[in-house]
């Protein structure tokens, strides 16, 4: 601590350069945080996602559908808690191209499954008398200014009406709160009842079954039960946790990871040889200042050290600025809004100290040896 | 003139002594070429997905959807609608005087990706009977055309390299049935090469989800696409709308290109800020180390412009290696790579990286930007540099 003077003395001897040095790893750590932030926020997604809820869809396709009579078939299934469904409605409002992400459910079931949804007694009171009544997410609410009472048109391009028509009218009976399970998560239900009896084709067609068990540990077996019940009938089904459901939908997307990490590791080789080269230069410039602390007494070993903390202080500081600066765009509004309830993973925190830690050695290592080797009669002599 | 003749020998010298101050001209060239690879790599995706979409356009095609539906998948048309298309003025007829067009039904099918194993969603498009008339890009390669009325089916080439489980002979299956694969097809590069093709009728057939999603229909000449729409959309018995089928991938595809494209400017953008550090790094330093040589020059009555001009076209030169670096790496390693997402609104869509040369003029433009102002501001030191105290401070 008692060299804590002479380390900072060195790091400001040409105030630029290690300002502009510094710089270039903050945002580097930046982007850093925010790839593997967001690599890692789809897996906390996945993660967040209960264990102990199952997703049934039909096993051709989800697209396909299943009929209403598997219901009763499901919900007899030892360890079976409570199950709830939901029918793909193709919502939009005005525009085609305005989505609203919209399903005919059954809403006592969806709450029971749904356990951490908060909604209030007097709204599904409402939503059970109300046949063409609509329960919205705040979100929803909030982004389009529908207010309980209002009445709202939803197109659809999947569903006809049995009048002929594309445009169903809803009346808004309630809202709740689903921000725990993110914003990809559908926001504008409708009496299933109401739907079927509506709609002119596709009766008794479910998209999801979504079914909540007593125990988690029993996931996998009472999927393969779920299957069984209904292998080589027409309409055979595919069980899946909630978890295996999320990482396959992400998977339709592409490989995300590989693309993130591609991305640090160019960004990672860039900065290595940025920084390494800073501190060599640093090193050069102060060849005869180095022989000077040598000749006042200094070891070889507490030169190396001086000039190897030096690299330290630089990287582990700017690493943890641009850390933080990731993480505060993470629990910013629009993130919160995406994945619910975003904080920066610890493990991407880890991740980038070890990253700090490593290239203050690999950057500071090399010139902190040529410190180290300096001999002090060459070194003042300038040869 | 005398300006440019000083310009250009304090340039020469600069560029004469670069390559002593290699290691740190280093810095520049590779913090560009980082940059520019990652950019034009990203960019490849949305221009390859857009080169595929453009390839599934014809000029003289159209698409018929339901009103109000954006995308084949939730469109549907019933037979009757059908019947009244294949009377509509605009539509081309073969020799024997049949309507060119094909009702289409669409179903998503689940496939599994060879890397990983994943399960995708996969368009098995039932066409009809005329599909070499409509659509005479689509060729065999491999086995045969599937046979109307028994569950066959050919494969594009892209899904068949993708997918497993989709070689010839193999089976796939949908609701209620199983198809047998006989053929592998090729169509031009488009979108058709990641579905899968079977017949219609015997699509419909077998699993009693009765309407057609979409019409595609070829016209007698492009000039007719207005003509056709308008009898279409005059008819008060059909419920229909027609997209010209290029503006139809256009849009199907808008979406997820544009995001990509934003993920990459946002990436590119942030790297490149990092990269302007470290340019104004390197120069600040090239200009201190020629402190003494600069203060000479000015002495002997060097102008501040020759100054400036020489520093920046050494920091442009560099970055311009670095942008053709980092463009050539992106080439060499992505262009040409297959890659699939399911972020269109048609199931899984194949496409290959494409670095064209276009991108990698964008890569370049972006790392001269990049060294023009990493290059200004040491530039405008070395202008600056008061010449008693430059020469003295040596």
């Amino acid at each position: 601590m008692k060299y804590f003077s002479l380390i900072w003395a060195g790091l400001w001897r040409k105030r630029t350069r290690t300002v502009f040095t510094m710089l270039s790893v903050v945002v580097a750590f930046l982007l850093f945080g925010l790839l593997q932030g967001f690599n890692q926020g789809f897996h906390t997604l996945e993660s967040n996602q209960d264990l102990d809820r199952l997703y049934i869809t039909a096993k051709s396709n989800m697209t396909d559908g299943l009929p209403i009579a598997h219901l009763s078939r499901i919900k007899s299934v030892p360890g079976v808690k409570a199950v709830s469904h939901w029918t793909y409605f193709g919502g939009f409002y005005q525009n085609a191209k305005d989505p609203v992400p919209a399903f005919a459910t059954d809403v006592d079931g969806l709450f029971a499954v749904y356990k951490e949804m908060k909604v209030k007694p007097e709204y599904l009171d409402a939503m059970r008398k109300t046949r063409n009544g609509a329960l919205i997410s705040e979100a929803i609410a909030k982004a389009r200014g529908w207010k309980v009472g209002d009445r709202v048109p939803i197109g659809t391009s999947i569903w006809t009406k049995k009048d002929g028509g594309s445009t169903w009218d809803f009346e808004i009976v309630g809202t709740f709160d689903a921000s725990r399970y993110g914003q990809g998560f559908p926001g504008f239900y409708m009496n299933y009842t109401y739907f079927d009896e509506t709609s002119a084709f596709g009766h008794g067609v479910i998209h999801y079954y979504l079914v909540s068990i007593v125990d988690p540990h029993q996931a996998q077996q009472i999927s393969r039960q779920i299957d069984a019940l209904f292998a080589n009938s027409s309409f055979e089904t595919q069980t899946q946790t909630e978890s295996a459901m999320v990482l396959q939908a992400l998977k339709q997307l592409g490989d995300l990871s590989f693309i993130a990490n591609s991305i640090v590791g160019a960004v990672m080789f860039t900065l290595l040889f940025l920084t390494a080269n800073t501190m060599m230069q640093s090193v050069r410039e102060r060849t005869s200042e180095l022989a000077v602390l040598k000749t006042l007494g200094f070891s070889d070993g507490k030169v190396l050290l001086l000039v190897l903390t030096e690299a330290l202080v630089l990287c582990l500081f700017a690493a943890a600025m641009g850390l933080l600066v990731s993480s505060a765009v993470f629990s910013s509004p629009p993130m919160k809004a995406m994945f619910g309830n975003p904080h920066m993973p610890a493990i991407v925190i880890g991740m980038g100290a070890a990253i700090a830690l490593l290239l203050s050695f690999a950057s500071g290592l090399p010139p902190a040896w040529r410190a180290r080797q300096l001999n002090i009669v060459d070194a003042l002599a300038g040869r | 003139m005398k300006l440019f003749r000083q310009i250009a020998a304090v340039t020469a010298m600069n560029l004469r002594s670069l390559p002593q101050r290699a290691a740190t001209s280093l810095v520049i060239v590779i913090g560009i070429a980082g940059v520019v690879a990652v950019l034009t790599s990203v960019l490849a995706m949305s221009t390859g997905m857009i080169k595929t979409m453009n390839n599934s356009g014809r000029d003289d095609r159209v698409i018929v959807l339901r009103n109000g539906s954006t995308n084949e998948t939730s469109s549907a048309i019933n037979r009757d609608s059908l019947r009244l298309i294949m009377d509509v003025p605009g539509v081309k007829r073969d020799d024997a005087g049949k309507p060119i067009l094909s009702g289409e039904a669409l179903r998503l099918i689940s496939l599994h990706k060879k890397e990983d194993g994943s399960q995708v969603n996969v368009v098995l498009r039932g066409v009809g009977p005329q599909l070499p008339e409509l659509r005479p890009e689509v060729r065999i390669v491999e086995g045969r055309m599937f046979n109307p009325a028994v569950n066959e089916v050919i494969v594009g080439k892209s899904a068949a390299a993708q997918y497993s489980g989709v070689k010839l002979g193999d089976h796939v299956s949908s609701r209620r049935t199983t198809w047998t694969v006989v053929g592998i097809f090729e169509s031009g590069g488009d979108s058709h090469q990641s579905e899968v093709m079977a017949d219609a009728e015997t699509l419909i057939t077998s699993d009693g989800r009765g309407s057609f999603q979409n019409v595609t229909v070829m016209l007698d000449s492009p000039a007719s696409f207005q003509k056709f729409k308008d009898a279409l959309t005059s008819n008060p018995a059909l419920s229909l709308d027609v997209w010209k089928e290029r503006d139809y991938y256009e849009q199907a595809s808008k979406g997820i290109s544009r995001v990509i494209s934003f993920l990459a400017y946002i990436v590119g953008g942030i790297m490149a800020v990092g990269a302007v550090f470290g340019a104004l790094n390197t120069m600040y330093s090239a200009v201190s180390e020629r402190l003494r040589e600069i203060a000479t020059l000015r002495a002997m009555g060097f102008g501040a412009a020759a100054m400036v001009v020489s520093v920046l076209a050494e920091a442009l030169l560099l970055a311009a290696i670095g942008g053709a670096i980092g463009a050539a790496i992106a080439w060499a390693f992505f262009n040409g790579n297959t890659v699939s997402t399911g972020g269109t609104a048609m199931g899984q869509l194949i496409f290959d990286l494409t670095v064209s040369p276009r991108l990698m003029l964008v890569g370049i433009v972006w790392a001269a930007a990049i060294g023009l102002i990493g290059g200004l501001f040491p530039a405008i030191r070395a202008a600056r540099l008061p010449v008693a105290t430059a020469l003295r401070a040596i």
